[in-house]
């Protein structure tokens, strides 16, 4: 005899009260904002997708928008090339092993506002050692809060300082994790170095670059803190990111309706680009 | 293909080897003909493939010389030495297809096209791929992968050995009788000197034409299947190969006669040397239950299939016979009855007596 009952739903209900409570709700407060106006008391008015609209349409989006996707660019061009040459580099047997991985992983386990008030503090022109270094010691003029230049560069090494080691470890595991024997094979078949990395290590590390390069685009895409703390968006708009922005509307000038339109927005954006980045490396492998 | 030979090779992996036991490799000296099948048999840990390493020249030897046709190799890299190694878990270049794979070795010693396209499709004919060529080699099950291993090795047809490093370890039973006879055919047809390491001794004893037998970095034998077989040269060829091992008994031995427990047993042929620790060794196969002879009571009786396996207790030592027919119950008492042109005496593990004329 088999018993028919809809008792089943009842253990998925705590997964949907959570995902509800830390999701959807939240997400669907965000939609809320996004179609009505408010001046405030409560008081809201249907406004549909105007915002969007104005969003769309606005050129101060725009900027923001390519200075965010120029960010992400630089980071992941610079990090993940770099990321695995330093894997590469990394002995894989003897004592320098625990030194090289807790060398590499110490950038990761400081907190972002302290990442950027540590590099706000280095390169400082008149105190910090490299601001110091630079100006008066090799003579380049180098004050990121007045030149865009200067703060770009500032932000982009602050990144690659701080999570280039992301893309190490996890290019390291991908590396350790390949048998002696391929390595002697490729000898005996007379591989030269390149072709060693190009047909054993790359693919071999394929899967966890995979992840690696989600995780920085995505991180990336949506850092906020270290060039808050860093340069505040300047000089003038010239550091001012997608998200930096979004925290002014909403914040600073308490537009929640525009704001919240520019969330969606930004969050259809990242999920996108994720869902590109993701179809584009694992195509090969459903076959 | 060349004839090769290990000349007083010893290899340590500490630094600073003192004591004998410091060395994986305990002076190896042999000669391998050009074109012949051999294998190396041995437990885990008894540096067969230390042994190996060093003839591929992923190792160097601490000590010794290895010479292909008369050229000394020992200082030469793997890639320079020409030859070609399968290991014990398929190696295939995931991203390739199966032709680039079989390929791969050839165009990276800048073959011409087109002979490297003969060459492909020789190989994938005879390890039966060829209708594979194109698709993506991480596709491929277990066996085909290591068929592609294979491959590679004998894709090229200048080497001088192929090696395969327990090369059947991950694949299932019925793929592996399977593929060991596709590789002794293939060594029919190649003509390549092979060389076969293993701890199963029915792979080595199919595959190959002579079987070396290792033990503590030392080789205990040299011979065909058949001499490890009905002459083993230490009891522990007697124990390793065959199934059951032979049957090894303390015994003692003065002037030239051997006795068990006061009973005088004959063995094959004159005792040489004296002292040491005497033992006797005799197959299963060739005890038989009789009349006379040693008394012993059965302790177990097993069927394994066209005979039975029965373990006798002589006093406190065990003694097992293959009996074809009936068999005694369970602690019946029976006679142990051994061939003497099959019994031979050890001392300290090596053979004592002189093989009849």
């Amino acid at each position: 005899m088999k018993t028919e009952n809809q008792k089943a739903w009842f253990f998925v209900l705590p997964v949907l009260v959570l995902v509800a409570f830390n999701a959807l709700i939240p997400i669907m407060t965000v939609v809320n904002y996004s179609v009505q106006e408010t001046f405030g008391d409560n008081l809201f008015f249907w406004e549909g997708l105007t915002w969007f609209e104005q969003i769309l349409r606005s050129e101060r989006f725009h900027a923001a928008l390519g200075r965010q996707f120029l960010f992400t660019f630089l980071i992941l061009i610079i990090e993940v090339p770099l990321g695995i040459i330093i894997a590469l580099a990394m002995p894989r047997k003897g004592i320098w092993v625990p030194v090289c991985l807790v060398t590499m992983a110490l950038p990761m386990l400081i907190p972002w506002n302290v990442v950027g008030a540590m590099w706000n503090i280095f390169t400082l022109p008149d105190i910090g050692l490299l601001g110091y270094l630079l100006n008066n010691v090799i003579g380049i003029d180098y004050n990121m809060t007045q030149s865009p230049v200067a703060a770009w560069v500032t932000i982009i090494t602050m990144d690659v300082w701080h999570w280039t080691s992301l893309v190490v470890l996890l290019s390291y595991a991908g590396l350790v994790s390949i048998p002696d024997a391929y390595y002697q094979a490729a000898k005996i078949d007379g591989a030269s170095p390149w072709k060693v990395f190009r047909y054993i290590q790359l693919p071999k590390m394929k899967t966890v670059l995979t992840i690696a390069i989600l995780l920085r685009f995505m991180d990336s895409f949506n850092i906020y803190t270290e060039p808050f703390v860093l340069t505040g968006g300047g000089p003038g708009n010239s550091t001012t990111l997608l998200s930096i922005d979004l925290v002014k509307i909403a914040l600073g000038q308490f537009d929640l309706g525009p704001a919240a339109a520019m969330s969606l927005i930004y969050f259809a954006i990242t999920l996108l680009v994720s869902w590109l980045f993701y179809t584009l490396m694992t195509k090969d492998d459903v076959k | 293909m060349a004839k090769i030979t290990l000349k007083n090779l010893r290899h340590s992996y500490l630094a600073n080897p003192k004591a004998v036991q410091d060395y994986a490799l305990k002076e190896i000296d042999l000669d391998w003909q050009d074109g012949g099948a051999y294998a190396l048999l041995g437990p885990s840990g008894c540096g067969k493939s230390t042994l190996l390493n060093i003839i591929s020249g992923l190792l160097t030897p601490s000590e010794g010389h290895i010479l292909f046709d008369d050229r000394d190799v020992t200082g030469l890299p793997p890639d320079q030495r020409n030859i070609a190694q399968v290991f014990q878990f398929p190696v295939i270049y995931d991203t390739m297809t199966v032709y680039d794979n079989l390929a791969f070795p050839l165009r990276n010693r800048g073959v011409a096209q087109a002979r490297i396209d003969t060459r492909v499709r020789e190989i994938a004919e005879m390890l039966e791929v060829t209708e594979m060529l194109r698709t993506r080699a991480s596709h491929l099950s277990p066996d085909n992968k290591q068929k592609i291993s294979m491959g590679r090795g004998l894709v090229r047809d200048d080497v001088n050995v192929v090696m395969f490093d327990e090369p059947l370890t991950v694949i299932d039973p019925h793929l592996k009788w399977k593929l060991r006879s596709k590789l002794k055919e293939l060594h029919q047809r190649v003509r390549a000197t092979m060389i076969y390491v293993t701890h199963d001794q029915t792979e080595a004893l199919t595959f190959a034409d002579q079987v070396v037998v290792m033990q503590d970095g030392e080789i205990v034998q040299i011979g065909t299947p058949v001499e490890l077989f009905e002459r083993p040269q230490h009891t522990f060829v007697g124990h390793f190969i065959g199934s059951p091992g032979m049957n090894v008994l303390d015994v003692s031995e003065a002037d030239g006669k051997v006795s068990f427990n006061g009973q005088a047993i004959a063995v094959e042929g004159k005792v040489k040397g004296q002292g040491g620790h005497a033992q006797l060794g005799i197959r299963p196969e060739f005890v038989s239950l009789s009349d006379s002879g040693l008394e012993a009571r059965v302790r177990k009786v097993s069927d394994i299939g066209r005979h039975s396996v029965v373990e006798a207790m002589l006093g406190d030592v065990s003694v097992k016979a293959v009996v074809d027919g009936p068999v005694p119950a369970q602690g019946e008492a029976v006679y142990l009855d051994f061939r003497p042109d099959q019994t031979r005496l050890y001392r300290d593990g090596w053979i004592a007596t002189e093989a009849t004329p």
